[in-house]
């Protein structure tokens, strides 16, 4: 816990110096993902990611020293060239583009990993460190680098801010940016330059083998809580800075422990959490509404068989066991019983010793379903040329979802109809 | 008018079939009667190439059943044959005209046997009756969009089936290349089979098809063809859509309604 | 060549003809990202094997970390149809997520796990004749690793061999394929379970990377040369055994990892293909349309 106060605390001038770096580099790379994920083009990034390594080992190699202006070239221009080639081979040959994505991944961290094994056995004593591109070490981000790094990892962010519009308009319709007379080309070159630059800094904090989750699972993530690009990439930012904070901290108290790894697994659990229970979209609050809709429906059936057997009777509110309902229409017991007590909460039924009834609202309830479920009926005869005998399935599903506008517009076409297909009578408006 | 016609080839009960939570198809029921040759007829988007998915049991149903022969189709594939559209497939594949021709007797074929040269002169005849012996070793992107058309075709009468379904089968398709293909489904209709094809020009359905479906979302009409193709009928096939029926289908996607309450009870 | 670069060479052969057949499917379909996937998301069943079964139990290992794989597609699918994330993020958010999983558990069980991370990426092939199976009687049959991938490999050619229709069709024309009654979900399945065997049995002699590779690289190029399957599988595992001898002899020559020169070996095969394929390449193309304006003249 003491190593955890020292870090929050920041009182060492390092720990204050990385995690400031660390949330910088998180941020500025979960914001470019967030356009690079839109355009569909987050497996390219994986491409970028990984074609930076053998950049880095190139500028080692041919200035043997670690000057992160140098090696930040070397990535740069070998991260350049894994999308020229994608595009290059894309456009020229039949091989799709997802086996060049995977063919330029493959082979250009392969002449990577060459380069630094080779390095690694040539005894320079310089090199150690390399390998940190790898996993990533956020601790090994000190000095200089720290300097270059945040220094571009704020550029992005300028950019990103001032060119937000343009962006946004080249991710969700290209055809329609260039008919307003963007320079579409050029924004789309300087987004990529933006995705490329950013795989660059964040192999500081994560490495290069997990850099694409920092581009795309912050923007995964982030858009499950909302349909607006700007809050889109404010959430992302936030989640990614949460966790490049994390990463520092990790870092800090394990050296030995590599800190992409652990980056990448908190902020896939935080997807995971927002893929699950993010309001409206998330798959709990999806199965919720259908369970909501179909309990719903049940309650609706349960009325209009109440109606039916009065209607048989001609007496509406009398009581019925659930017996006799169960035998108007089969559905389970315990459905059933939780429907009958929702509508009583309601007042639409009540129980008495003889059974259950309908109330004068449940009854005026009961006669608007079974106004639309013959109302669609009728819609189906008339309108579709069905048989009599085949629209009440149909029915049975449309009469939950039909709008008072959409009742209103049927009864015009149908001329105010008093009877169904099957010559009973539809109850009117109350 | 909806003709329906007993011991019918092909029977569809009750339809409805969705696409992303929004039906596309409601309640279709239709027969149709052997040794015909019919035209799914119907503006964009009416649900034509969804209808004969749904009969080859390519999208789930939310409603009602298919039957073929009086069968369900599990028990009676290999007497039905269906052709896809052509786009559907990457023809970069690396596969010959007669790979693909051979793929139609694949169904005989069972888990573990592989086709044989018995298989490849089927193929090779298939490839014959569209005129396309001479391409069998070709490699089927160097073919143009009418001869692709015609190895999917041979394809189709590889697996020697009694009914065949095709989804625009003229589409991108040369006009001797066309009347090639409407020559080859009259012989198949005059030796008993019956053959569906989902068309689009309204001009030309008159003299190609004996039986026409009229489509747009609903089933608009399905009879002879004299019978459907009148003025009143296409009137109401292509005068726009039903206004509500389209609203409640917007309205099930958007609320995310369950589109049937219960599952179809036969598959 | 002395007894070791033999052993090496033959274990790089064996794992490029598993993986290149394989990726010759995966290509066509246009999943090589999913190949990608399942090559990092087996590292956490790899880890957990070596944990659960204590020694090196081959078969539990193999099976364990394959399910993984199948597993991680399925993951896949959920996310993407179910959860209704982008098809992209959802093979990128998975693959990231198990693979940092498996990381984390090789450094907290540093210990107790034979692995390491670097290995994890591009294996130890030179390790490979190390590890040789003596018989009880004393008898020296090789180093492990070529009997485990030999088996795998053997497993592999009699599954594409005896459904070599089913895989062919399932990739061409799924609907088709459906509509005569064939399970393309099932297909799907077997073929990635496949994937992820052969991934696993791989993955300790060539880590991760070479693994992507060799599923994506060879394959490409001979997709480039030949517009048969039957020849592109034997073209894609000659060029993977090729790019493994030539990698090898690279690798001793820059004193670096095998794994990652026979990859720069396949990339260079590709670009070959890329530029002088006679049907598909970049000059073969350029000549075309001389030649039909010749012939219009």
């Amino acid at each position: 816990m003491n190593t955890l106060w020292d870090f929050l605390s920041m009182s060492d001038a390092n720990v204050r110096f990385v995690t400031i770096g660390s949330v910088l580099l998180a941020a500025s790379s979960a914001v470019v993902g967030c356009f690079t994920v839109l355009r569909k083009r987050a497996l390219v990034g994986d491409a970028v990611a990984h074609a930076v390594l053998p950049g880095v080992c190139l500028a080692f190699i041919l200035t043997g020293e670690k000057n992160p202006l140098i090696l930040l070239l070397g990535s740069f221009l070998t991260g350049w060239l894994s999308l020229i080639i994608i595009d290059l081979v894309t456009a020229n040959s039949r091989v799709k583009e997802d086996t060049a994505i995977g063919l330029v991944l493959s082979v250009f961290f392969g002449i990577g990993i060459l380069l630094l094994t080779s390095i690694q056995h040539s005894n320079n004593e310089n090199q150690s460190g390399l390998d940190k591109f790898l996993f990533g070490s956020a601790a090994a981000l000190v000095g200089q680098d720290l300097i270059t790094f945040g220094a571009v990892a704020v550029l992005l962010l300028l950019s990103v801010l001032l060119l937000y519009k343009e962006f946004k308009l080249v991710s969700f319709d290209l055809a329609y940016a260039r008919t307003i007379g963007l320079p579409v080309r050029g924004l789309e070159l300087l987004l990529t330059t933006l995705t490329v630059l950013a795989v660059v800094v964040g192999i500081q904090s994560v490495g290069v083998v997990l850099m694409s989750a920092m581009l795309i699972t912050p923007a995964a993530a982030a858009r499950f809580w909302t349909d607006r690009l700007g809050a889109m990439v404010l959430i992302a930012a936030l989640m990614s800075a949460f966790c490049g904070a994390a990463g520092a901290y990790v870092s800090f108290t394990a050296p030995a422990m590599p800190t992409g790894p652990w980056i990448v697994m908190l902020l896939s659990l935080l997807a995971i959490v927002s893929f699950i229970l993010a309001p409206k979209k998330g798959l709990l609050a999806r199965y919720l509404m259908q369970r909501r809709l179909r309990r719903q429906m049940t309650r609706e059936n349960i009325l209009k068989t109440l109606f039916h057997l009065g209607e048989a009777k001609g007496e509406y509110e009398h009581s019925y066991s659930k017996q006799q309902i169960l035998e108007r229409r089969r559905q389970p017991l315990v459905r059933m019983k939780n429907g009958l007590n929702a509508l009583r909460r309601q007042g639409l039924v009540q129980e008495s010793s003889n059974g259950w009834a309908l109330t004068p609202p449940g009854k005026k309830e009961a006669q608007r379903i079974v106004r639309l479920h013959r109302l669609w009926e009728l819609y189906l005869t008339e309108y579709l040329h069905l048989a009599s005998d085949h629209v009440h399935e149909d029915a049975e599903s449309i009469e939950h979802v039909l709008t008072p506008e959409l009742e209103k517009r049927l009864e015009e076409l149908l001329d105010y109809p008093t009877a169904d297909p099957h010559h009973t009578i539809i109850p009117q408006q109350p | 008018m909806i003709q329906h016609v007993t011991n019918p080839v092909l029977e569809v009960h009750d339809l409805t079939v969705s696409y992303q939570r929004k039906p596309v198809l409601w309640d279709v029921d239709l027969t149709l009667p052997q040794q015909a040759l019919v035209g799914i007829i119907g503006p964009n988007g009416a649900g034509k190439s969804t209808l004969i998915k749904a009969i080859m049991g390519l999208l789930p149903l939310n409603s009602g059943f298919v039957e073929l022969f009086g069968k369900p189709l599990e028990e009676v594939r290999k007497r039905v044959s269906y052709v896809p559209q052509r786009e559907s497939v990457d023809w970069d594949f690396p596969a010959s005209a007669l790979d693909v021709a051979m793929m139609g007797t694949y169904g005989q074929l069972g888990l573990f046997r592989r086709p044989g040269s018995r298989e490849k002169k089927l193929a090779m005849e298939a490839l014959e009756k569209v005129g396309m012996q001479d391409f069998a070793h070709r490699q089927i992107s160097q073919l143009s969009g009418g001869q692709q058309q015609r190895v999917f075709l041979s394809r189709a009468l590889a697996q020697d089936a009694d009914l065949y379904l095709m989804d625009e089968p003229f589409a991108g398709v040369d006009i001797a290349t066309e009347t090639a293909i409407i020559e080859l489904l009259r012989q198949m209709r005059d030796n008993g089979k019956t053959v569906v094809v989902v068309h689009h020009d309204l001009q030309s359905a008159q003299d190609y098809f004996d039986w026409i479906i009229l489509l747009n979302m609903r089933l608009v009409a399905s009879g002879p063809t004299e019978e459907t193709l009148t003025p009143p009928l296409l009137e109401k096939t292509y005068g726009g859509r039903l206004t509500e029926l389209s609203r409640v289908s917007e309205l099930l996607q958007k609320k995310q309604f369950p589109i049937r309450e219960t599952k179809p009870t036969r598959k | 060549m002395n007894i070791d670069a033999f052993w090496i060479i033959l274990t790089g052969a064996l794992v490029a003809i598993c993986c290149s057949l394989l990726g010759c499917f995966l290509i066509l379909r246009r999943m090589a990202m999913v190949g990608d996937a399942i090559s990092h998301a087996v590292l956490p069943g790899i880890v957990l094997a070596f944990l659960f079964s204590g020694s090196r139990e081959v078969w539990t290992m193999l099976i364990g970390a394959a399910l993984l794989g199948v597993a991680c597609t399925f993951l896949i699918e959920f996310f993407h149809k179910k959860a209704r994330v982008q098809a992209d993020a959802s093979i990128g958010v998975t693959f990231t997520t198990l693979f940092a999983l498996g990381i984390i558990l090789i450094s907290v069980y540093a210990g107790k796990v034979d692995l390491d991370q670097d290995c994890v990426l591009y294996g130890e092939i030179a390790y490979v004749p190390l590890d040789i199976w003596l018989t009880e009687s004393g008898m020296n049959l090789g180093p492990r690793t070529v009997w485990i991938i030999g088996g795998v490999l053997v497993v592999l050619l009699l599954f594409i061999t005896i459904f070599y229709k089913q895989l062919y069709l399932t990739s061409f024309d799924p609907a088709f394929a459906t509509a005569i009654g064939l399970s393309t979900t099932l297909w799907y399945y077997l073929l990635m379970g496949a994937v992820s065997l052969t991934t696993v049995a791989a993955f300790e002699s060539v880590g991760a990377i070479l693994v992507v590779a060799l599923m994506v690289g060879p394959p490409a190029t001979a997709y480039l040369l030949t517009d048969d399957l039957k020849k592109m599988l034997i073209i894609s595992a000659l060029a993977g055994t090729i790019a493994s001898a030539a990698g090898f002899y690279l690798a001793l020559w820059l004193n670096g990892s095998v794994a990652g020169a026979i990859s720069a070996v396949i990339g260079l095969q590709f670009l070959l293909a890329f530029v002088f394929s006679p049907g598909h390449g970049l000059l073969a193309k350029r000549r075309q349309p001389v030649a039909v304006m010749k012939a219009n003249a």
